[in-house]
């Protein structure tokens, strides 16, 4: 349905179907989630929080209904690598899922698509249909007595701020995506208040290959505190856009060079929530521990207009706020009164330096991701392009 | 007998409550597949969705009023989505954007007088190596052109009722 975005062969074409499952049933729980933490696999969402570790604090949560949620809830801005996956390696995200559920002992399994992608639902219940008829999903899966396990999809309608997990869970409970107080984390006090672990859509595909292929392939790969093989989504100035496979631990110039981006002037690394880095900074690594991201790279060549990409953020994040915290709610907004006085040339150092400080306290006294990442585009490029956005005509 | 608009529209309603649960976390389904079939919340139907739920139709309006795919005004049976995102913006999306409001005759967040097309902005659609991109419903098209526009529009005037397909596009 959609044109191929992908470039090169990635590693998720060349597992088969059920391997990652039967690998994980052939040892008990404990070793499976053991292989995944000596794997090093942590979020691929963006956050980087350790998948070991959450799957192991729910699994200690008591509770006897616990639930594996997928959040496909793909909304940062300049990233589609989900988009890919789920529409050509659905498999292995249910399959992720199940594995899921065998470590941590849950029964039910919700994906939380968001409304853009709701033309992949046909698809992906398609595929459900087809795991329960193999016998990978449903009762007694692959002939284990009392292993029950079973996926439905939920739609979201449009608001970014629920592929924060708590928001997510709000939204399934049929209320408002409001990010909520944490702790209680969802690990514990989840959906309907169970036990819950709520991973990403690529962080699942991964469990399936570290499943199929061991930890210490993947662990081998990447830095010693980002391991592994990550999927970015590439767009804007470069000659060759799409999804790659790239180590993590790539620098920023390694990666221009294979997407055809050279000459680049700044490079927006993980979406909006992210950071602008500099041609100057070229060197650093996009990796957990340098310059983290859920994916998203966005190539500024030379004539790009720095302070129309900061304006085209900031009133993302307006639109996309939930309202509930004051920082965000009316932070956003005297954000970008800012630029347009940045625009128009009207803007004195003074009031700059109030601007930023206005992003410093936004960052620390936001509830949720959203508003304590909203700034960071905004002071990142005042940081790197003061001489191309003061003293405008 | 006589069956009123109303009384078709709340037997839909139990139906669906029936189908999705009633409690709490049917709300989002059911509100969804009015949208989708009958292309408006009304306040009426927001009133016998509270009922059916035990919720105060106020926790309904809320919940409407947050997510930016539910409307409480009608729409037009095509909502045309743009994506105003930076990667589609880098790509050209407001000149997409003008020849819609040209071709439509209406501005973003209206809908035309004939209950056809309602036409909004969205946030990042996914489709950033493929800019600018735009939903018509759920069917999603990406490298759209100015001159695009108006086969799009075409096409969804000529399949009206029916949904349009991406493969079409080009």
């Amino acid at each position: 349905m959609i044109a191929e975005a992908t470039r090169g062969q990635l590693t998720f074409s060349t597992i088969e179907p059920g391997s990652g499952l039967d690998s994980a049933l052939e040892r008990p729980p404990a070793d499976a989630l053991g292989r995944i933490e000596a794997s090093g696999l942590r979020g691929r969402g963006g956050a980087g929080f350790p998948t070991s570790l959450k799957w192991d604090l729910a699994i200690k949560s008591t509770g006897d209904k616990k639930y594996v949620i997928c959040n496909a809830d793909e909304g940062e801005p300049g990233t589609f690598k989900d988009r890919v996956i789920l529409s050509d390696f659905a498999d292995l995200i249910f399959e992720g899922m199940t594995v899921a559920a065998y470590v941590i002992g849950a029964r039910h399994g919700i994906v939380y698509l968001r409304g853009e992608y709701a033309y992949l639902r046909s698809h992906l219940e398609t595929v459900l249909r087809r795991r329960r008829a193999q016998n990978l999903l449903g009762n007694n899966i692959r002939g284990r007595d009392g292993f029950d396990f079973d996926i439905e999809i939920r739609m979201g309608a449009g608001a970014y701020v629920c592929g924060e997990e708590t928001a997510l869970i709000e939204s399934l409970e049929g209320q408002r995506g409001e990010p909520r107080n944490r702790p209680p984390f969802p690990i514990d006090t989840g959906y309907l208040g169970n036990p819950t672990i709520v991973n990403n859509v690529e962080t699942f595909a991964w469990v399936v290959c570290i499943m199929a292929k061991g930890a210490k392939w993947f662990k081998d790969i990447g830095t010693e505190k980002s391991t592994g093989l990550k999927l970015f989504s590439v767009s804007g100035d470069c000659s060759r856009p799409g999804v790659y496979e790239f180590p993590m631990g790539i620098t920023v110039a390694e990666l221009l060079e294979r997407v055809g981006g050279q000459g680049a002037k700044a490079v927006q690394v993980g979406g909006a929530a992210g950071q602008c880095v500099p041609a100057a900074q070229f060197d650093r690594t996009i990796a957990f521990e340098d310059v983290p991201t859920g994916g998203s790279i966005i190539v500024f060549g030379p004539g790009r207009d720095m302070l129309r990409v900061a304006a085209n953020f900031l009133e993302f994040f307006a639109d996309e706020s939930c309202g509930q915290c004051t920082p965000c709610r009316l932070g956003t907004p005297k954000l970008i009164e800012g630029i347009k006085k940045l625009q128009q040339g009207r803007c004195s150092m003074q009031h700059l330096r109030e601007l930023c400080a206005l992003g410093e306290t936004m960052k620390l006294a936001s509830k949720c991701g959203l508003g304590q990442t909203a700034p960071n585009a905004f002071l990142t490029i005042v940081d790197n392009f003061r001489e191309e956005i003061l003293g405008r005509a | 007998m006589l069956v009123t608009e109303q009384e078709r529209l709340r037997d839909d309603l139990v139906k669906m409550a029936d189908r999705f649960g009633r409690d709490r976390s049917a709300l989002m389904p059911m509100l969804q597949l009015l949208k989708q079939t009958r292309y408006h919340i009304s306040e009426y139907a927001m009133q016998v969705i509270a009922d059916l739920l035990d919720i105060h139709p106020v926790e309904v309006s809320s919940v409407v009023s947050f997510y930016s795919f539910l409307e409480d005004k009608p729409q037009g049976q095509f909502v045309i989505r743009l994506c105003r995102t930076i990667a589609c913006d880098m790509r050209g999306s407001d000149s997409v954007a003008r020849q819609l409001v040209n071709d439509l005759g209406i501005d973003f967040g209206e809908t035309t007088p004939d209950g056809k097309f309602t036409l909004e902005w969205a946030n990042c659609l996914g489709m950033c190596d493929q800019g600018p991109a735009m939903l018509v419903n759920e069917n999603i098209y990406t490298q759209v052109t100015p001159e695009k526009v108006h086969y799009i529009l075409d096409e969804c005037r000529s399949a009206f009722g029916i949904h349009a397909t991406a493969d079409k596009e080009h």
